[in-house]
């Protein structure tokens, strides 16, 4: 493992690397060192622009959409026309309303579900790899049976018993169901750093366990941890979408993944509503393309060879 | 020896865990499954077995006995496959459901595994022997490209062109209204037919991982000390790619190969709804459409062991296949 680059505060080389990133780009070298390094990689710049459209679209999502996606005063089943750009549902909703509306759906339980399968995995895999002994061994029993579960037919199970079917449910079915993976990597990790030096020597200084996880072990992770994140997110992102189209999802909530199980139902195909199929489809794509993309930016960070400076 | 040990100490507790999960979560929501399976049955005016409600009781709670009661009566109908009987194919038991779906399941997405782990493991390896070319370029982002498309969105496209446009192939499910299911060669044919575009969709995305992992490991491994030896003895490219590179590099897909084997049942729920597919994914949906707990309880059951199982077979494999791993855990 390299020395990952926790922003500015890592000694030696890498800061170097950000000073002289910051002083070539010119300008706004108020700007993190980070943002620098994911900035000047092409493919996560490319990725972060298409993320801030997403962000964009979604806060704005009742100026963009014009109508409310819910509305169903418009007639059935319409092509797409200067009025409803992607044609309208067989319920007679704005097709266009729903796919900007859907991009919050994707966005919110993307990062509510991303963080807490962060934290439930850091928590996890931190106290696992660092204390070890019979503690490591059942965390480490309940990660790998987080690892094996199945997790579409625990997902559909856990959901299927409740009786309220909120995002707020979705978003726990799929954090409960998706921690295992980050927290396998993170014990590992940890476990490597358990015994360098410098954790040594501030042991040997008297520090308390909390205060050398704080900061000695997690701001050496930061790139591992926002890695994690990402796919965490990617996987939630994609579960919900799942879920949805399987018509699990949160009845109350436009999401891309009802769209598309609305479009099934709802005789998109035979009626040949090329883009009340296509649009939602393509929206889920772009959003997972460019988390894919901004990891590329995020792999630099932590591995200096593949910095495009 | 000690790693075998252990790999089966993991299974047997992983089962365990699984069971107890399964017997847990009905338990831990609110209102009574059961009850309300059982005031169904009943409102059938059907004839009920006592027998079935007992059961059913065992597999989803019983508001009278302790949890412990329950949980040891529970432990023994799932000892004995006694799963209950389904709600909504009354009087059919669950096993008997689970028997008429698992071939479907099994043939569909065993076959598409097979070809994407054939496919994928060589597409890796000549991406890897070709490295930092436009062959392996091509290869890898392709392959990030048509991950990042939503699965039943892509069946969905293959459905609306190849079913419902062009009409080469029938729409959805596993096989025609005419023909009854039975070995006869029309009926085979028929399935064939109605198996083609949920295996086209399976086989897009299918090879994918193997692509990627054969490559990245193939990739580490020909820049390991004992592959850049046999280059400086002037061995053959192509002789040093594949016994060097490959033969290392295929390990970690070895086992994973195993372990999707097991995840079969639980990758096909999304590709079976879509093509409304007559096999296990399908019917657990209809379980939980039709609030069939008994059902759906088995299914996931089921579902989980046969993974346990494939990753126990893995584990076993890998420590066979590669020493290095049973020494590590020896020590």
């Amino acid at each position: 493992m390299s020395t990952p680059v926790p922003a500015v505060r890592a000694p030696g080389a890498d800061t170097e690397a950000v000073q002289v990133a910051t002083r070539v780009l010119g300008r706004g070298t108020r700007l993190p060192g980070w943002f620098v390094i994911l900035w000047r990689n092409g493919k996560c710049r490319l990725g972060l622009l298409m993320l801030a459209g997403f962000v964009l679209v979604a806060i704005f999502a009742p100026v963009i959409g014009r109508y409310d996606p819910r509305d169903d005063d418009f007639d059935t089943s319409a092509g797409p026309s200067a009025a409803h750009w992607l044609g309208t549902t067989a319920l007679g909703e704005d097709v266009f309303a729903q796919l900007v509306f859907g991009a919050r759906t994707s966005l919110v339980v993307g990062i509510a579900a991303g963080l807490l399968c962060t934290v439930i995995g850091l928590v996890v895999g931190l106290t696992a790899g660092y204390l070890g002994g019979w503690l490591d061994e059942v965390l480490s029993f309940f990660i790998n049976l987080g690892l094996v579960v199945p997790a579409l037919p625990l997902m559909v199970t856990l959901a299927a018993y409740s009786p309220v079917r909120g995002l707020t449910l979705i978003i726990l079915v799929i954090s409960v169901t998706g921690w295992a993976y980050g927290a396998r990597i993170k014990r590992s990790q940890i476990i490597t750093l358990r015994t360098r030096d410098y954790i040594t020597a501030a042991r040997f200084a008297g520090d308390r366990t909390a205060r050398i996880i704080a900061h000695e072990i997690v701001p050496n992770m930061t790139s591992l941890i926002v890695v994690g994140f990402m796919g965490a997110a990617l996987g939630a992102i994609g579960g919900e979408a799942g879920l949805a189209f399987l018509g699990l999802g949160d009845p109350q909530t436009v999401s891309w993944g009802t769209m598309l199980n609305q479009a099934s139902l709802g005789g998109a195909l035979l009626s040949g509503q090329w883009a009340w199929l296509i649009a939602p489809g393509a929206a889920l794509a772009l959003l997972i393309t460019s988390f894919t993309l901004i990891n590329f930016g995020i792999d630099a960070l932590s591995n200096p060879h593949l910095r495009e400076d | 020896m000690l790693y075998f040990v252990r790999r089966f100490a993991f299974f047997v507790a992983t089962l365990w865990a699984a069971v107890t999960l399964n017997f847990l979560i009905p338990r831990l929501q609110p209102g009574d499954p059961a009850e309300a399976i059982v005031s169904r049955l009943a409102g059938r005016n059907e004839a009920i077995d006592p027998a079935q409600v007992r059961a059913v009781r065992i597999m989803l709670g019983a508001p009278d006995g302790s949890l412990l009661e329950q949980y040891v009566q529970y432990l023994g109908a799932v000892a004995r496959g006694d799963f209950g009987v389904s709600y909504s194919y009354f009087p059919y038991s669950v096993t008997h459901m689970i028997g008429q779906t698992l071939l479907w399941t099994v043939i569909l997405v065993g076959v598409t595994q097979v070809i994407s782990f054939v496919v994928g493991t060589l597409l890796g390896t000549w991406a890897a022997y070709r490295r930092n070319s436009r062959v392996d370029s091509i290869i890898t982002l392709g392959s990030t490209f048509l991950g990042t498309l939503p699965f039943f969105w892509l069946a969905l496209l293959l459905i609306y062109v190849f079913a419902i446009t062009l009409r080469w192939f029938p729409e959805r499910g596993g096989y025609g209204g005419g023909s009854t299911p039975g070995w006869s060669w029309l009926f085979v044919s028929d399935a064939i037919q109605h198996s083609v575009l949920p295996a086209t969709a399976l086989l897009i995305t299918g090879p994918i991982g193997w692509i990627i992992g054969m490559r990245n490991n193939m990739v580490q491994s020909l820049g390991e000390d004992h592959a850049r030896l046999a280059l400086a003895r002037g061995l053959p490219r192509r002789r040093i790619a594949l016994t060097y590179g490959a033969r290392l590099a295929i390990l970690p897909n070895v086992t994973g190969f195993a372990i999707a084997l097991g995840g079969i049942l639980g990758g096909t729920v999304l590709v079976e709804s879509v093509f409304n597919y007559p096999g296990m994914g399908r019917l657990l949906l209809e379980a939980v459409s039709n609030r069939d707990f008994p059902l759906m309880q088995a299914i996931f059951l089921f579902t989980t062991i046969g993974v346990l199982v494939a990753n126990f077979l893995a584990d076993v494999l890998y420590g066979v296949l590669d020493p290095r791993v049973r020494r590590a855990e020896s020590t």
